[in-house]
């Protein structure tokens, strides 16, 4: 661990860093934050979208420059010398440059060639890194053909392929699914606290901060907190409890209520109950005790995401949008028992390669189905295929009563759709987008206006009318699609990697509109990677690689491994038992195959 | 019914906001045009002004003076020096400073006094063959002239035959007259191509295509939304070329501008089928913009606008059928130099529209089976 002697490896005084954007507005990304990193620590960096993070990470390695403040890297300027730092540090970004038409081992090759590495220091460096990744048994393997977990693997291999005194991580696990993203950690606390590395990685899972020996909280560029992760989980303590549901109530129902009432800080479902950050400690915090009264109520242990919220909701002016008055206009009465999306043994084959491999599921009325997976899971084809996009190889599959690739056009209008990535016409305004779709939609004169009024307010996209919506922030593009996928009040909506990308508060805000969504009687279909979302579902589908490997209510698939008593399970700890054990008895199997041929 | 058609217009109108909102798109779509356009009234042009030559006259005659006189007199030729040796000929062909030398015998005068014929020799720079040739023609025309004279002159009796040409619809064959009208099918047949091309590929690449065919916009919606724009469009560049054609070239229009119309409306949907077809063929927009150009080479070579597709070989002159510039190119210099009306333009329209339905039935089969 860090010596109190040694200097910090990076040191931030006063740091402010401004940009415009193309319409004109200006963007404060860092005001005048001041910020360590101890020698030979793991830091991490956490705050919402728009925290700048991502501005502090490429200040540190010289990509830009201060407007006010210093900030020295390694004992020095970064701003006067750049170069001189760049030498000594790896820098990871959000995308890191892989050629994809290049194999594992010609891409650490070729940035062992862009750095100078010499033969002797490749073949002392190459085992260790290829083992420590596991990418040993893949060098021949063309880097565009890895998984996403694998590709940030490699991406952190190609960073360490000459030794950094300094690691630069942004945002290493976005979007890695549970398993990859438990390796990734693995080898960076590995770096270390074997190898002495000091590393600095952003991130938007909070959980990931709680294993790393400090944590810089930002906040729309302002520093909130700075120190050991206990330090911000202990804010939250005394405050955190689970409360049980009352009988004939849904965790999510419940979870719903809290979230919205002015007296509680925070409340998500887990396991079954709803976690609850209170503002002050128990019995002594009266409007908590309120909301909460008549509830079956645990103390537990405070979390770093507890303590962030609390964080969070005690600078003024932040709320959640008042997603709970999302009513529709005609609430969709159907039974719940009616089964509206019916999936029968669905197989899609992309040449050789199966995507989809026999996926059977139902989905009845009113409810919320998660479809939880990593990514190339098959999740999305598995999508497009329900929204008539792409044609099934085999199987049946059923929409409200109809296969939408075959159905009359008006059949659509039962069904919203979000895509995974925006997609939505960026040149075009906020307004324009939402009165082309409204055409789309048969939406015409008054009821037109109306419905775009609707989603104006619903949305809070007042402010943004005139923005083109491809210069929108993150959230607001999201809200965007989201009312534009509602405009005309389908009965089914679906949802792909909805959260993706999205911080801690905008997911909450987003699972708030689909919960209300849901009490109105539509049918949610969502996929998502982020696992503690499946909370919020009434029945989930684990897949991976293109199967389905296990399937019910959150609580059955918690249950599914079979918990030790007294020990719950996160669904994040579920869904790699099952992955692995799947995966384990596809690899014995293969292996089986391979002995009798 | 009704739907359907106020879906098409909604994404007609989206389409024109989104090409037309923006300035610089605004710029690129309706500048470049007109510029082509101008570039090419001004440069293209196989007409010779200004040839450099070289006299080398070793007869000093009255008769020989005259003969250099009609030269100079011709805003053809711009006389650059006269020879003493044939060496000195040799060289200024050489050395690029003069095109053609007329080289005049010593005995040039008496001959012709004699009532022999003479000779004048004619050197010419071979290294372009379509100048030096289009250069002699002129130098034949002129001598064809003093000739002419000469016999008027002399009490000679006059030349058996006596060629007189009347270029109709053109009549002073000047290339810009066949140029600047063909130019307007030329030049928005590429952007038509490109801009259905593109913003077809433009919405696959972004992912919006999937987001209009989960609505109920049906593919065949869709493609006739991307039709209407661009062709919207390519009648406005057509305008605008055939404005700089009447007033900034002064080429007077002889035919009537609805039969113009209906001509270019036939074209531009062939040329709109094509585009849609490059789009179903390509993944991204770079393949689109790639296999726009690709295509592009060939209708712009087949299509007469440089060179008659007579003098083409015959299996090739049979492509220029499939060609939809062919017969815009032809519409288009009919109706704008000899004012053809419809009937007499009905072979050029009939394979157009053959062409604009089989590329946009073609296009919309592809689309379905590829997309949907």
């Amino acid at each position: 661990m860090s010596t109190a002697a040694s200097p910090p490896v990076l040191e931030g005084r006063s740091v402010s860093k401004g940009y415009r954007l193309p319409t004109g507005e200006a963007i404060q990304a860092l005001d005048a934050v001041s910020v360590e990193v101890p020698r030979g620590t793991l830091t991490a960096l956490v705050g919402p979208d728009g925290a700048g993070k991502t501005t502090l990470i490429r200040l540190s390695a010289g990509l830009i420059s201060v407007d006010s403040g210093t900030l020295s890297v390694l004992g020095e300027n970064v701003a006067r010398h750049p170069e001189r730092v760049q030498e000594r540090l790896g820098y990871m970004p959000q995308r890191f440059g892989l050629y994809e038409d290049l194999t594992v081992g010609e891409n650490l090759d070729l940035y062992a060639d862009m750095h100078g590495v010499t033969a002797a220091e490749r073949s002392a460096r190459y085992p260790r890194l290829l083992g420590m990744t596991a990418l040993e048994p893949f060098t021949r393997r063309l880097a565009g053909q890895l998984s996403g977990g694998m590709k940030q693997k490699l991406g952190l291999a190609c960073t360490l392929v000459r030794s950094p005194e300094l690691l630069l991580l942004d945002e290493p696990t976005v979007g890695v699914d549970p398993l990859s993203r438990r390796d990734l950690w693995a080898i960076i606390t590995q770096l270390v606290r074997e190898q002495g590395l000091t590393v600095l990685v952003s991130t938007s899972y909070l959980n990931e901060a709680e294993r790393c020996d400090r944590s810089i909280v930002l906040r729309e560029g302002k520093l909130l907190a700075q120190g050991p992760p206990t330090e911000v989980s202990e804010l939250a303590l005394g405050r955190v409890f689970l409360v049980q549901p009352p009988a004939g109530q849904s965790a999510r129902s419940l979870q719903a209520r809290l979230i919205d009432d002015p007296g509680i800080v925070d409340a998500v479902p887990e396991g079954g109950q709803v976690r609850v950050v209170t503002p002050g400690e128990s019995g002594k915090d009266l409007a908590a005790g309120i909301a909460l009264r008549g509830l079956e109520v645990a103390a537990a242990e405070p979390m770093f995401e507890d303590g962030f919220m609390t964080l969070l909701r005690s600078t003024p002016g932040e709320g959640l949008a008042a997603a709970g008055s999302m009513t529709l206009e005609r609430p969709h009465h159907a039974l719940r028992e009616d089964v509206v999306v019916s999936v029968r043994e669905l197989v899609r084959r992309f040449g050789s390669f199966v995507a989809v491999d026999r996926v059977s599921f139902e989905v009845r009325s009113g409810e919320i189905f998660g479809l939880l997976g990593p990514n190339g899971a098959g999740k999305t084809t598995t999508f497009r295929m329900l929204c008539g996009l792409l044609p099934a190889s085999s199987g049946t599959l059923r929409v409200a009563g109809m296969d939408l690739r075959k159905a009359r056009a008006s059949a659509r209008q039962r069904i919203g759709y979000v895509a995974q990535k925006f997609s939505l016409y960026g040149q075009l305004s906020v307004s324009e987008n939402l009165e082309f779709f409204a055409s789309a939609y048969g939406l015409h004169r008054r009821r037109r206006r109306e419905r775009i009024a609707w989603a104006l307010e619903e949305f809070e996209l007042e402010r943004m009318i005139r923005l083109p919506s491809g210069q929108l922030p993150g959230g607001y593009r999201q809200r965007l699609a989201m009312a534009i996928a509602l405009l005309h009040e389908p009965e089914i909506l679906f949802l792909d990697e909805p959260t993706s990308g999205a911080d801690p508060l905008a997911r909450r805000e987003f699972w708030r509109r689909i919960t209300a969504l849901a009490e109105q009687g539509v049918t949610i279909i969502v996929t998502t990677h982020f696992m503690v979302e499946a909370e919020y579902c009434d029945r989930v589908a684990i897949m991976d690689a293109g199967r389905v490997l296990a399937q019910g209510t959150p609580a059955e698939v918690r249950g599914w491994t079979g918990a030790e008593p007294g020990h719950a399970l996160t669904m994040e700890d579920a869904f790699i038992r099952i992955v692995e054990s799947a995966r384990g008895q596809a690899t014995s199997r293969s292996e089986h195959a391979g002995g009798a041929a | 019914m009704i739907e359907s058609i106020l879906r098409i217009l909604a994404l007609t109108r989206k389409e024109l906001l989104a090409v037309l909102k923006d300035p610089r798109g605004r710029l690129t779509l309706f500048v470049p045009p007109i510029f082509q356009c101008l570039i090419y009234g001004y440069v293209a042009s196989y007409d010779l002004n200004d040839v450099p030559f070289a006299v080398l006259d070793r007869d000093h005659s009255a008769a020989s003076r005259d003969l250099i006189a009609r030269l100079d007199g011709s805003r053809n030729f711009h006389r650059q020096a006269g020879l003493f040796r044939n060496q000195d000929a040799t060289r200024w062909i050489d050395d690029r400073r003069v095109l053609l030398v007329i080289s005049i015998d010593q005995d040039f005068e008496r001959r012709l006094m004699l009532g022999q014929s003479a000779e004048i020799q004619l050197l010419a720079d071979g290294r372009n063959s379509n100048t030096a040739g289009t250069a002699a023609g002129y130098v034949s025309a002129i001598i064809a002239e003093f000739n002419a004279a000469w016999r008027a002159a002399h009490g000679l009796a006059g030349m058996p035959v006596q060629v007189s040409l009347r270029a109709w619809f053109n009549p002073n064959l000047e290339t810009r007259w066949h140029m600047i009208p063909s130019l307007i099918g030329t030049l928005t047949l590429l952007q038509t191509l490109l801009l259905t091309a593109m913003s077809v590929a433009r919405e696959r690449e972004e992912g919006t295509l999937d987001q209009l065919l989960v609505s109920p916009f049906r593919p065949i919606e869709v493609m006739a939304g991307k039709a209407l724009p661009s062709v919207l469009i390519g009648i406005v560049q057509a305008t605008n070329i055939l404005l700089v054609a009447q007033l900034w070239f002064r080429i007077p229009f002889e035919g009537s501008y609805l039969t113009l119309y209906t001509g270019l409306t036939v074209f531009l949907l062939s040329a709109v089928g094509v585009g849609l077809l490059v789009s179903a063929i390509s993944a991204t927009m770079q393949q689109a913009m790639l296999y726009s150009f690709l295509v592009m080479m060939p209708f712009a070579l087949l299509s007469g606008l440089a060179t008659p597709i007579s003098s083409m070989p015959e299996t090739l002159q049979q492509f220029t059928r499939l060609n939809p510039l062919r017969y815009a190119i032809e519409i288009a210099e009919r109706v704008y130099l000899e004012g053809a009306g419809l009937k007499l333009l009905a072979p050029d329209l009939w394979p157009l529209a053959g062409i604009a339905l089989g590329t946009l039935l073609l296009a919309s089969w592809m689309f379905r089976h590829r997309v949907a």
